[in-house]
């Protein structure tokens, strides 16, 4: 599995997106997807393989590197990091950062390997699976997808399908492509080739939160004193290793699920481990067990995320979206091809995220002090600096001005919707789904001649279209539940 | 008594028009409706050439779920009423302002001069008046950005009255 890492630039490659990933990680509003999608026109110096150990080590290590601000100075890195803050920071209160980050460093490298076995066992089995798919089983898996999306995703579910129909919508803008007709160009020349995801997703993260960030300069953090970060005692060991095991497996769970990965993971884990543990009382003070489990969660997401990103080429996250445009970019079709033409650079990548586990580990558990120093640049330093690699970044890919001013359109268009409740993450990937929804329903129909209903007649398609249902009725059944 | 009086005036509820509630609503189906009127302009497929639906149904398929979905969140906010947000601070406008600045900027003049004067611009106006840290953000950093860019990448930025000087 690592044969195709032994090589000088892989893992200068590897360690260069590690260390990446950690700075990213650790400034809060921005973060992998982000950094992924800044650094995605670099990538086309080099070869496939490289670029894509590249993005997976900066989706590792900054998935980590939330918890570092997480627990010194209780604002999340990543939204993934935010049920961290919860027991973090009061751990760090009482005195014992080095402990709370010990444990979060230790939790998250446990999680990451755990998910990568998982991606290693039951990538290819799905890949497998996936040579029953047609076009048919792909829309309803598709469908799916978004369902799962807005009723496990953030926020209101209603609001969530909303903003997947919109990234749907954003997909057909262009040629289309099965006639070339014109869908909403309104005579730009440039629009004819559809918008791309670098400007939107470099707009929804980057400038939004440039914009969101525009609102908080008179917010002040409260940094807590690290000495040095502390491996957990063997007390530590006792007290949290089956709920490190859980949040592992729960992590790895949702991560293959299309959704917010790694911060509905997060939360999940946080609560289970709650509910499974002797002292719940002590969670939200400082529980070593509420770290642990929010941790091993977030980073056990990675892997799970790459499942059906790889062996579908459906992304189970925003940044897995952004690793399979990277994917696209360089010519490399996931799918269950892939599994059975290049095997070597599916080991390459999971032997890199496998290092990139060890890598954060060793860069956390030395350098967290260093780290979280970057937190102390000012925003009004920081915030425009990162619009001129975004603006460099988004026009390199296409060498188009009209890329960045759509970028600047979906910073504005993602600083409202956040404010009013919409999660950015469901356009992202209505955006890389939407050819695929499009594409497979209509090729659906022409092969069941325009009759709608011989999708029933499909059971895999038909088993999807349930799953759909009852994710849809999911959060009415929990509201209603609540209520009572 | 000033401060007794506008209390009461706060605590009077706000027209609906008025409420955040309606304006996304109205903003999402204002504009959902032109994009749905502007899907009957698309070119039809002759019958034979057309592979499963005509080009234009599926976009109106998402414009009608999305005003329909629209529907239901603001029937759901009168049950519900979403919190009121804060008042948008002036750094904010500032900022947006400075996009408007850039756009113009890279279109008529120059695109390295639009990242530098929008830097300068949000960097002074988030707080920072030290003349050396303007310079890093709105002149150092931006041309090492675009040095970067351009040798790493062999990127070619539009030209305009800056760009050209390096490369001609």
């Amino acid at each position: 599995m690592m044969a195709p890492l032994f090589s000088s630039k892989l893992l200068i490659v590897l360690l260069f997106g590690t260390l990446f990933g950690l700075i990213l990680g650790v400034l809060p509003g921005l973060g992998p997807t982000t950094g992924g999608a800044l650094i995605l026109p670099f990538t086309m110096t080099l070869d496939p393989l490289s670029a894509i150990v590249l993005l997976t080590s900066i989706y590792c290590a900054g998935t980590y590197g939330g918890a570092i601000t997480a627990v010194l100075i209780n604002t999340p890195g990543t939204p993934a990091a935010a049920a961290t803050c919860l027991d973090g920071y009061p751990l760090a209160q009482k005195g014992e950062a080095g402990r709370a980050l010990g444990m979060a460093t230790v939790s998250s490298t446990a999680g990451g390997i755990f998910s990568v076995i998982v991606l290693v066992f039951f990538a290819p089995v799905l890949a497998k699976l996936a040579y029953e798919f047609g076009q048919p089983e792909y829309f309803a898996l598709a469908i799916f997808g978004l369902t799962m999306l807005a009723s496990i995703g953030e926020g209101s579910p209603i609001k969530n399908l909303i903003a997947g129909a919109f990234g749907i919508l954003i997909s057909t803008i262009g040629k289309d492509f099965m006639t070339s007709i014109d869908r909403f160009t309104y005579g730009i020349n440039e629009l004819s080739v559809g918008i791309g995801f670098i400007p939107v997703v470099v707009g929804l993260f980057a400038i939004s939160e440039m914009l969101t960030q525009s609102t908080l300069l008179n917010q002040v953090f409260k940094r807590v004193a690290l000495k040095a970060v502390k491996l957990p005692s063997l007390d530590d060991y006792k007290k949290t290793w089956k709920t490190i095991l859980r949040s592992s497996g729960i992590g790895s769970f949702i991560g293959v699920l299309p959704a917010e990965g790694g911060t509905v993971a997060s939360l999940i884990g946080y609560s289970e481990a709650k509910r499974f543990s002797k002292e719940p009382e002590e969670f939200g003070k400082g529980s070593i067990e509420g770290i642990a489990g929010a941790e091993a969660a977030n980073n056990a997401a990675t892997g799970g995320a790459m499942v059906p990103t790889l062996a579908l080429g459906i992304p189970g996250s925003a940044t897995t979206a952004v690793i399979l445009t990277g994917l696209i970019i360089h010519g490399v079709r996931p799918g269950p091809d892939l599994f059975r033409e290049q095997p070597d650079f599916l080991y390459g990548i999971f032997g890199a995220m496998l290092i990139a586990n060890v890598l954060f580990f060793i860069f956390g558990f030395f350098g967290a002090k260093l780290f979280a120093r970057i937190t102390l640049v000012p925003n009004k330093i920081l915030w425009p600096m990162i619009f001129a690699v975004s603006v460099c970044g988004t026009y390199s890919l296409s060498q188009s001005i009209i890329d960045v001013w759509i970028m600047l359109f979906f910073g504005v268009l993602g600083f409202f919707m956040r404010r009013f409740g919409f999660s950015v993450v469901p356009v992202i990937i209505g955006l890389i789904l939407g050819e695929l929804v499009e594409g497979t329903l209509r090729q659906s129909l022409v092969i069941f001649d325009g009759n709608w209903l011989m999708f029933l007649t499909r059971p895999i398609a038909l088993t999807f279209f349930i799953l759909s249902f009852i994710a849809l009725a999911f959060p009415l059944l929990r509201s209603k539940k609540q209520k009572k | 008594m000033n401060n007794v009086q506008n209390k009461k005036r706060a605590n009077k509820s706000l027209p609906f028009f008025f409420k955040d509630e309606f304006k996304v609503f109205f903003v999402i189906i204002f504009f959902s409706t032109i994009l749905l009127i502007s899907t009957f302009t698309f070119d039809k497929v002759p019958p034979i050439l057309n592979r499963g639906i005509q080009p234009a149904t599926f976009p109106k398929g998402l414009l009608v779920l999305i005003m329909f979905l629209t529907t239901i969140i603001y029937y759901l906010s009168f049950k519900n009423p979403w919190k009121k947000e804060k008042k948008l601070p002036k750094p904010f406008f500032l900022t947006i302002i400075s996009f408007i600045l850039f756009v113009v900027i890279s279109k008529t003049l120059d695109f390295f001069l639009a990242i530098s004067v929008l830097s300068i611009f949000v960097s002074y106006n988030w707080g920072e008046k030290r003349v050396f840290y303007l310079l890093l953000v709105g002149i150092i950093f931006p041309l090492v950005v675009f040095i970067f860019f351009e040798m790493i990448l062999g990127l070619r930025f539009p030209p305009g009255i800056i760009t050209n000087l390096y490369y001609y």
